[in-house]
């Protein structure tokens, strides 16, 4: 199906702020409402948009399923191996060792209402951005085998 | 007569819900000791203001792992049923 | 009775996802009927942790007072996220089967009325 060019333009210029306001979300899922499901679904959002504004023969050449199927299984490798990393140093799995004082996202806060820093939160940052890889990834190969089922006559 | 059915368990379901759910008041939520522990404890401990993503990531970080896997599963469900077939 | 207004809401969108799956034929309403359910158990979660005039349960420049119970609100987004993943799997099994037997009608499709 051929949409109109408004349609392509919109697409266009839409996608990069769609893109920007996911990897937000994202990053700071540990400080704001969202967090890897909530950013990953946004950014697959986008990926939508292009697939719908663009034939699909076209738009599976923009979005290629590797890309997406790498993205789906890196976020999950890293996901697990985030959470592995406390079993190195004899803690037990998905104990949050970096939290208080690591070398990164290791500030110390304390209880009560407090402004946003973004260096704190120990390892669910981290985890933050392997569940958002996994998410945006899965959601676009869902979205592109379903769309192979369309014939391309239409 | 299966829709007759039909009409019979849909009414005793929502019935079954209904007393359920008449129990219950709005606005008063059964507080267990572990939502106080979460809301008291999580900032310091986790590091991360956002109450939920430490509940989500860190205390019930198994929950999160048994998630992913099943969206990782579902992806690779749907590539595998609607893979292209050589005839048709 | 006015404050149990959710409760009711809860009961009355589980009951139309309930009718939906059993009286319909097609198989893409009884999908819609299952997404329908889910959004029900979601309300009915996030509406027990609900406290009287609670805040949202995040520190980032909060106002002071209560907070609402955090435990119901993960459990929702792990719903939502499974809910996700069982939708889009049924909906490949429907178009799989759209293509063997040219029909989504239960009616149409006759090794499964045994």
């Amino acid at each position: 199906m051929q949409m109109s060019s408004i349609v392509k333009t919109t697409a266009d210029i839409l996608f990069p702020f769609i893109l920007i306001y996911g990897l937000y979300i994202i990053i700071h899922g540990h400080l704001t409402p969202g967090g890897g499901f909530q950013g990953g679904a946004i950014l697959a959002s986008g990926v939508l948009l292009l697939l719908l504004a663009y034939r699909y023969t076209e738009s599976t050449k923009i979005v290629r399923q590797v890309v997406m199927k790498s993205f789906e299984s890196t976020g999950l490798l890293l996901f697990i191996i985030a959470a592995l990393s406390a079993m190195v140093i004899g803690a037990g799995f998905f104990f949050n060792w970096l939290s208080p004082g690591g070398f990164i996202f290791g500030d110390v806060v304390a209880y009560g209402s407090a402004v946003a820093n973004l260096n704190t939160g120990g390892l669910i940052p981290m985890m933050n951005i392997a569940v958002g890889l996994e998410v945006v990834g899965a959601i676009s190969v869902i979205l592109l085998a379903l769309l192979s089922g369309i014939k391309e006559k239409i | 007569m299966r829709r007759k059915i039909s009409i019979i368990l849909t009414i005793l379901m929502i019935g079954m819900l209904g007393v359920i759910v008449s129990g219950l008041t709005f606005g008063e939520p059964g507080e267990h000791p572990m939502d106080r522990y979460f809301i008291e404890n999580s900032q310091i401990e986790s590091g991360a203001n956002n109450v939920v993503t430490a509940v989500l990531f860190d205390y019930r970080g198994f929950d999160t792992l048994g998630e992913a896997a099943v969206l990782f599963t579902a992806a690779l469900g749907a590539t595998l049923v609607l893979r292209k077939r050589r005839e048709d | 009775m006015i404050e149990q207004i959710p409760y009711l809401a809860v009961v009355l969108i589980a009951g139309i996802g309930i009718a939906t799956i059993l009286l319909k034929k097609n198989l893409i309403k009884m999908i819609m009927g299952l997404a329908i359910i889910e959004g029900a158990a979601n309300l009915f979660l996030v509406t027990l942790g609900y406290r009287e005039g609670g805040i949202a349960p995040i520190f980032t420049n909060a106002p002071g007072g209560e907070m609402v119970l955090p435990t119901v609100q993960a459990m929702t987004l792990t719903n939502i996220v499974i809910g996700f993943a069982t939708t889009a799997l049924l909906l490949a099994f429907a178009i799989m089967i759209y293509r063997k037997y040219g029909s989504v009608e239960t009616n149409n499709i006759r090794r499964l009325r045994e």
